[in-house]
């Protein structure tokens, strides 16, 4: 399977994108924002970092660039598309993803560990995470708190597009494990089609066991189940 | 001529700044505040005889697209001389 990471001005995350889906024995290539083409790619990772120096709004400008109008194409034609931290802000403001992230409640920067609950486990993004587990990810942010309004979080419950929500070392929806204040605890979402996902913390950072956790490979090894699937079926 | 456009978080939005500035107000002793909201304020030159109209409605579509999120902002356009 063949990833694309997107590079803006100040992505940061990156090469660890890059390399964490080699680790899985994939391939992946850089596309700059500029470009108009995603090339061959069968999925596209925006990463981490601070495009745009986080002017005006988290992503409001990286949203803009020339690369997004090809990463909304792509995702209307049912690609995999998958924001962290940065990449996850960028997809709300371009509308690909509901809501929005706003300043952590306690106006700090947070760089620590957390625990994810796994609410959905029947998507391309978190098809192989196994049950009942909690997944430990580095978060490193200072606008990762989400919101959105009353109904779309209602409509979003119904449809089951909470992915992944900020949970204890044992699983429990606590206000104590929720780093910035996000409503309901949510981490992550996808949209209505679960064809594009995005989350505050970083599987890219806990995908090999020096750095502390490789939880973060359940992302990616679902997307990759999920994007090897259709192009098997189409060889038989 | 030049464009104002002030904007605001949503009430529904969580205002951690407008909340910590309104307890350093109430621990200055300025009394009689119920509340503060955080928000920016743009200013925009517009070259000499732009006619005022066609400002507001670009200048109203760009706030809507890209110069606020209409998920989380408010905001209030104004034209001026």
């Amino acid at each position: 399977m063949h990833f694309v990471v997107l590079q803006f001005p100040a992505s940061n995350c990156d090469q660890d994108c890059l390399h964490a889906v080699r680790v899985l024995g994939h391939t992946s290539e850089f596309v700059w924002h500029k470009d108009t083409s995603l090339g061959a790619a069968d999925a596209v990772i925006v990463p981490g970092g601070f495009s745009y120096g986080d002017y005006l709004r988290c992503g409001a400008i990286a949203r803009f660039s020339p690369v997004m109008q090809a990463v909304q194409q792509f995702a209307a034609n049912g690609g995999l598309v998958l924001g962290i931290c940065n990449g996850f802000q960028i997809l709300c403001e371009a509308g690909l993803l509901p809501g929005a992230l706003v300043r952590n409640r306690d106006l700090q920067f947070h760089c620590e560990q957390v625990f994810l609950k796994t609410v959905n486990h029947e998507t391309p993004f978190t098809a192989a995470t196994p049950a009942d587990v909690p997944l430990r990810m580095p978060i490193a942010h200072g606008e990762g708190c989400y919101f959105a309004d009353d109904a779309t979080l209602e409509q979003m419950r119904a449809r089951r597009q909470i992915l992944w929500q900020y949970c204890s070392m044992t699983g429990e929806l606590t206000d104590d494990s929720n780093p910035n204040g996000s409503l309901q605890n949510i981490a992550g979402v996808a949209n209505e089609r679960f064809n594009v996902a995005g989350l505050m913390p970083h599987p890219d950072r806990a995908s090999e066991s020096i750095l502390g956790s490789t939880d973060g490979r359940w992302i990616f090894e679902s997307m990759i189940r999920a994007g090897i699937r259709p192009a098997a079926a189409q060889a038989a | 001529m030049k464009a104002k456009i002030v904007i605001t978080p949503k009430k529904a939005v969580l205002d951690p700044q407008g909340k910590t500035v309104q307890n350093a107000l109430e621990h200055m002793g300025y009394s009689g505040v119920t509340g503060v909201h955080v928000g920016k304020y743009l200013e925009i030159d517009l070259a000499p005889g732009t006619d005022p109209a066609a400002a507001r409605v670009a200048l109203d579509e760009a706030a809507h697209r890209f110069l606020s999120n209409p998920v989380i902002e408010d905001y209030r356009l104004e034209i001026t001389d």
